[in-house]
């Protein structure tokens, strides 16, 4: 059977920032399938490696060793396969927010007219066609953050791959947009890797999390995540929910290093 | 907005008026002889007296450099847009091109009238030669100095080369280029007037040799004057050519602050 993705045995290191230092390993041995329509997590302290992971993926950067597939071909070093949101919003300054979704979705393929329409009819949809017009900079940071998860929500291809979305989110807001992506997911399910670093969000929204130890990362565990779906925020007090989240919490406590 | 452009214009305004004042008095006080040195008042009046004549002049000093600022421009756009394509081409060309700005224009001169004779050719293709100059370069660093946080993003979605030119570099690099213009504008003035004043019989640099031959040295100020207008006139068109691309940007740190001033003050 082939998966969506297939991360095998990745190694990534760079080299090191004067010459003479120790090249600086980033990955050590990352192994781990996302099927497809499967929703995975990926969760790591700050600095191990997350982002580059999904560089490799994208293409990017190139692995030290490894290999990456999609649908059982090799994509190391191509590009253009992935829907990517990226951790800053990363907003051409100079088009609309309108703009900004119909080039990501032309450069994807899609033809100019249908883009701007789709651009058009989604920010409407979430409550931003009063923004379609706007210059980014205008844009809060929140709101920038929303038009560049549009962007990608709407891209074409079928793995989608989101850096910390709803990080720059107030609580309020996040919450709000963890459950409007739990239910345009649900509805139409495309295979997601997702990287945050707030195991509530995890747990809400994932079939599947990976945990990465510190830098060098490796997978220190990896966890179904077994609540039927539609989810709703009532999952938090649920019991279970609640364990999970304890034991995940224990999992990425500092000491954690001592697992590796 | 002219509450804004008033607080902008009005220092420089006062300033220059007192000089004026100034100047005007000493001229008087110290009773210095008009070849030396005229009042303010007699370069506006002689000015006026040749005014059809100034005007005639100016008309072909402004002729040659819109043409060689024109061609200029857009040859600078050009070779930047190539050097920056073509692999290797920038390692190869660019630092040759910097080389070129140190022949003297006391040397290219004579030699482009040698050249290209009397026409206004070589008037032409002096103004083109500096005026590409600051283009090429403003053009070039705007070009490989577009955010690589939007880089890094364009590849991942796949962007092909000519994507990431068309649709990154380029819109990236237009303040730069606007800023470059604006520099090429006042060379392209200058060496207008001092390609005039060698193989020329109209145009501000010509009527100024004149003058000076003359001694009428009021005529050479109301001609400088005037030159200083032309120059003020083309900086405000590619000053208003500026605003009207670079709208919904923020062009640079210093008038997103700007702007933010006025707002509150507003
Ligand atoms: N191009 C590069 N050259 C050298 N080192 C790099 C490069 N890119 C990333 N790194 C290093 O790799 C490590 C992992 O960075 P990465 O951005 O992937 O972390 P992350 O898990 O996404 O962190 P965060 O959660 O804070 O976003 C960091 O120590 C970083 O300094
Ligand atoms: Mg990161």
């Amino acid at each position: 059977m082939s998966y969506a993705l297939e991360i095998c045995k990745l190694y990534k290191s760079f080299p090191g920032a004067r010459r003479g230092d120790e090249p600086k390993q980033v990955l050590a041995n990352v192994s781990f399938q996302v099927n497809d329509g499967e929703f995975v997590s990926v969760i790591g302290p700050s600095g191990s490696g997350k982002s580059t992971l999904f560089h490799l993926i994208g293409g990017l950067e190139k692995p030290t060793s490894g290999d990456i597939k999609m649908q059982g071909r090799s994509v190391v070093g191509e590009q253009g396969h992935i829907a990517y949101m990226p951790q800053q919003a990363s907003l051409m300054p100079w088009l609309t927010v309108a703009g900004n979704i119909e080039l990501a979705l032309t450069i994807a393929g899609v033809a100019k007219a249908k883009a701007r329409a789709q651009a058009e009819e989604w920010l409407s949809l979430v409550g931003l066609a009063g923004a379609a017009n706007e210059y980014s900079h205008v844009l809060s940071g929140g709101m920038q953050q929303r038009v560049s998860f549009l962007r990608a929500l709407l891209s074409p291809q079928r793995l989608m791959c989101l850096d910390e979305p709803f990080g720059a989110l107030d609580a309020l807001t996040r919450m709000h947009m963890q459950t409007w992506l739990l239910s345009l997911w649900e509805a139409d399910r495309r295979s997601v890797l997702f990287v945050t670093h707030s195991i509530e969000e995890a747990l809400l929204l994932s079939d599947r999390i990976i945990v990465l130890s510190a830098a060098p990362a490796s997978i220190i565990h990896e966890l179904h995540v077994p609540f039927p779906r539609p989810r709703s925020e009532a999952l938090w007090s649920d019991a279970g929910f609640v364990a999970m989240k304890q034991q995940l919490y224990e999992l990425l406590r500092p000491k954690s290093e001592v697992f590796t | 907005m002219d509450n804004k452009q008033n607080r902008k214009f009005l220092p420089p305004v006062i300033v220059l008026a007192l000089f004026l004042l100034i100047w005007q008095a000493a001229v008087r006080i110290f009773d210095i002889d008009a070849y030396v040195l005229p009042s303010p008042a007699s370069i506006v009046k002689q000015g006026l007296n040749d005014w059809s004549s100034l005007l005639q002049h100016m008309k072909a000093t402004l002729g040659i450099t819109l043409l060689g600022f024109g061609i200029g421009a857009v040859l600078g756009f050009l070779l930047a847009a190539l050097l920056h394509i073509i692999p290797g081409a920038k390692a190869g060309f660019y630092p040759l091109l910097v080389l070129t700005q140190n022949v003297p224009l006391m040397a290219l001169g004579p030699l482009l009238v040698i050249w290209f004779g009397f026409g206004m050719m070589p008037r032409v293709v002096l103004i083109t030669l500096v005026t590409f100059f600051p283009v090429v370069v403003a053009m070039l660093t705007g070009l490989t100095q577009c955010d690589p946080k939007l880089m890094n993003y364009m590849r991942m979605i796949g962007a092909k080369r000519a994507q990431l030119f068309w649709r990154l570099e380029l819109p990236s690099s237009v303040p730069h280029l606007f800023s470059g213009l604006k520099i090429a504008a006042s060379y392209s003035v200058i060496s207008a007037i001092y390609a005039e004043s060698i193989g020329s019989n109209k145009g501000l640099g010509y009527y100024i040799l004149l003058k000076q031959r003359g001694f009428e040295t009021a005529k050479v100020f109301a001609a400088v004057a005037v030159i200083v207008m032309l120059s003020l006139i083309l900086f405000g068109a590619i000053t208003l050519l500026e605003r009207m691309f670079v709208r919904g940007r923020v062009p640079s740190t210093s008038s997103r602050l700007r702007r933010k001033k006025g707002e509150e003050a507003s």
